[in-house]
């Protein structure tokens, strides 16, 4: 048995410096609270509370519990019985009393279109009516006739719902309960996921083409000419978003500086202006531009790390200078490739403002639906539930790409 | 020592600025007004908030937004309304009111007309509702360059969708409204059966497939002040718009457009105040003060959208600036009126979230 260590005041040493790591830990964790009530505040909890919103349905619970309570046992193969219609009567009347009547109409009316004027309309009539109900309802407005009606109603019943997501998804449940895909007139979610796919990728590429031989450039040329060079990436990089993308329409539009400038050359005729703007590579186009410096800078950041030497090396030992670049420097700007490519592609696949200004029809992506749903329609449950599936798409793609490169690879500047 | 001081100053600063932020909203003596901006907004503050300022000493705040009820609605939930009156689209007044976004306005603190009238009998009909209280009539209509073409000018509806006989390109709100409607009329659907036949799956179909004849040549645009851009910058040869916005364009800009009054398809824009406004009381005051006859008829002289009142048509003079007669350029004047048809806000609340979905996916296919 060795004897205890102490410090000089006789404390055993183990206790001392428990004491004095815990008062450093503490001093952490005070230092880093501010900004763990930021995040929280402003990042962790908005988006709980947008995946709440995707699932969450109270309004027919709540302002129909009479309805939901009898339609519980029902078994949904015909239109229910009288009872089901007096406890209908009852809750309209309540709802249109305090006013939530139209907040019901538009949550079916999302479901079942045509429900609105339905249950806004029979309302105002069924405080007048004395039982039976069924007969005045139906006679009123035929839907109530009808199962799609009830098998809605009950369908929204729940209180945590996952229709948002199929119909994010262009499905629904049909009249059986069972999941099909909805009328081909209608289904756009699905299409316009592959396609933001799609244009970030093609988005991504034109990034990394165009931005490694810039970055390759700065990184290699004496510090004072790249200094000036490294202007002209951060210049734009400045500059507004929206004045970027506006000038893109000034340069590209049909009666644009571009196609003056051809028609004016003689390479095509007034007749023949081509449409490079309002649509999908409008939107190609202006967003590389947009996004070339989130490429451009962690690839130089990167490349001015790896000394020359390695290429001259290679070149000693015999190597072509292609084959040198190939087989030594790129492996060596993998880490700046991979975070560039990340930062560019989730970058893009969330790019709102430069679809919507420069998109027409066939260069919107998701975002501009989520933003549509968000402000016109008001269907706030459907854009949280596209809001979701995209935030899965890119923790999928984070993970995926920690798999594969390893987070810790990845390099920023 | 320094630091201590710097800090000092930041805190007091910061307890400024916090009692100025606390301090704004408790005056009564500002009200925020929200409208579509532009040549709309400036013909309101003219016509409305210069006089009511002068009169009652309230401050108006203009702010500008592009219409719906997003705003209001992420306001009255988040409890913070920041807005008191808002100038809303017919169909969006009446869904905010259905869902509590709004508060009831008393039609009896709306002024009688001048001559004795009752306000009820001098607002046309249908334009005083629960939440809302109208002050214009206004349309979608479609104008052209009239530099554009030679020969034979568009009038009709039809010849907007002909593109062998006007070519060039064609500008269209980003949205069904109106479109599908104007679609039907121009394939030959008598006004009476718009919306009857819209309401079936045929008559959207069929509107649709006129739409296809022309989707190639559409350039889509959303903002009202949109269309008269396109036109001026020839990147389109005929494009629907609201119809005080080309207006505008010709008595302000001197531009060479020529509106087409054939199927035009007329909407209310109505003032409603926000549930829960900070100035509610101010908020009521200035609606009765905008939609008396007067200020309407003063409104009209800005830009050529119709006055609710009837009380305010004869009032209505020149343009205040560029001297043109107005009365022939309202919506409501008799020779464009005649085929005129009206917006159906029961069907499109009842079917724009279905319409909205088909059109868009229309769009992208």
């Amino acid at each position: 048995m060795s004897e205890l260590l102490t410090t000089v005041d006789g404390r055993p040493l183990k206790a001392a410096l428990a004491s004095a790591e815990r008062t450093k830990r503490i001093r952490a964790v005070l230092l880093v609270m501010p900004l763990f009530i930021f995040i929280f505040f402003s990042f962790l909890y908005p988006i709980a509370l947008m995946l709440y919103r995707s699932v969450e349905n109270p309004l027919i619970a709540q302002h129909m519990p009479n309805t939901v309570a009898i339609l519980e046992n029902w078994d949904g193969k015909e239109v229910p019985g009288e009872e089901a219609f007096a406890a209908l009567a009852k809750d309209l009347v309540t709802a249109r009393e305090a006013r939530e009547i139209g907040k019901v109409a538009t949550r079916l009316n999302f479901e079942t279109p045509g429900l609105r004027s339905v249950i806004t309309g029979s309302a105002r009539s069924a405080g007048k009516w004395k039982p039976p109900y069924k007969e005045k309802f139906i006679d009123r407005r035929k839907e109530w006739g009808d199962l799609t009606t009830w098998v809605t109603i009950k369908r929204l019943s729940p209180t945590i719902t996952s229709v948002n997501y199929l119909a994010a998804i262009d499905r629904q449940y049909n009249v059986d309960g069972e999941i099909q895909m909805i009328g081909s007139d209608y289904q756009i979610y699905v299409d316009l996921f592959m396609r933001t796919m799609w244009m970030s990728i093609v988005v991504t590429v034109s990034c990394l083409v165009l931005g490694f031989p810039i970055a390759y450039m700065l990184a290699s040329l004496p510090l004072r000419h790249s200094n000036l060079l490294m202007i002209l990436v951060l210049l734009p990089f400045w500059t507004s978003l929206l004045v970027r993308t506006t000038s893109w329409i000034v340069l590209l539009q049909t009666q644009g500086v571009l196609n003056d400038l051809m028609v004016w050359t003689g390479i095509i005729n007034d007749a023949q202006r081509i449409q490079l703007i309002f649509n999908a590579q409008g939107t190609v186009i202006a967003m590389t531009q947009i996004l070339l410096p989130f490429m451009v800078l962690p690839l130089y950041s990167v490349m001015k790390t790896i000394p020359p030497s390695y290429l001259r090396a290679a070149e000693s030992l015999g190597a072509h200078r292609f084959l040198a670049f190939w087989r030594v420097y790129v492996p060596n700007t993998l880490p700046g490739v991979g975070a560039g490519c990340l930062l560019v592609f989730i970058l893009a696949i969330g790019y709102y403002i430069t679809p919507a200004l420069v998109g027409g029809q066939d260069g919107q992506m998701i975002s501009n639906m989520i933003a549509f749903h968000m402000q016109k329609s008001l269907n706030w449950g459907l854009a949280a539930a596209l809001g979701g599936i995209l935030l899965g798409g890119v923790v999928i793609l984070y993970w995926l790409y920690n798999k594969l490169v390893g987070i810790d690879r990845l390099k920023l500047g | 020592m320094i630091t201590k001081l710097k800090m000092t100053t930041f805190v007091a600063a910061g307890a400024l600025a916090f009692g100025a932020m606390a301090a704004a909203p408790a005056s009564a003596e500002s009200l925020t007004v929200v409208s579509w901006g532009g040549a709309y907004t400036k013909s309101q503050v003219e016509a409305y908030h210069k006089p009511f300022t002068k009169k009652t000493g309230i401050e108006i705040l203009s702010e500008n937004y592009s219409g719906g009820l997003a705003e209001i609605k992420a306001q009255v939930e988040a409890g913070s309304v920041k807005w008191d009156v808002v100038d809303v689209e017919l169909s969006d007044a009446v869904r905010g009111c259905d869902e509590g976004l709004l508060e009831q306005i008393d039609p009896s603190i709306l002024p009688p007309a001048p001559d004795g009238t009752p306000a009820a009998d001098d607002f046309i009909d249908g334009s005083i509702f629960d939440c809302a209280v109208g002050s214009i009539v206004w349309s979608t209509i479609y104008a052209y360059d009239k530099s554009k073409f030679s020969g034979a000018m568009p009038t009709t509806m039809a010849d907007f969708f002909d593109t062998k006989k006007f070519p060039g390109k064609r500008g269209m709100r980003k949205s069904p409204k109106a479109n599908l409607e104007m679609a039907l009329i121009a394939d030959g659907v008598p006004n009476s059966k718009v919306y009857e036949l819209l309401a079936t799956p045929a008559g959207v179909d069929r509107a649709f497939k006129k739409l296809d004849t022309i989707k190639d040549s559409v350039v889509w645009w959303e903002a009202g002040a949109q269309p008269p851009q396109l036109l001026a910058d020839g990147e389109v040869a005929m494009t629907t718009a609201y119809n005080g916005r080309i207006f505008n364009a010709i008595a302000s800009e001197n531009k060479p457009f020529d509106i087409v009054w054939d199927g035009q398809v007329f909407d209310l824009d109505l003032f409603v105040v926000v549930k829960g406004a900070p100035n509610k009381k101010a908020a009521m005051d200035f609606i009765a003060f905008a939609t008396g006859t007067q200020p309407l008829a003063d409104q009209a002289s800005w830009i050529s959208y119709g006055p609710v009142r009837k009380s305010s048509t004869p009032l209505i003079g020149k343009h205040a600036e560029a001297g043109i007669d107005m009365v022939p350029h309202m919506p409501t004047a008799p020779a464009n009126f005649k085929t005129a048809i009206q917006n159906d806000f029961e069907f499109w609340a009842d079917r724009q979230d279905e319409l909205n979905n088909r059109f868009n996916s229309w769009l992208a296919n």
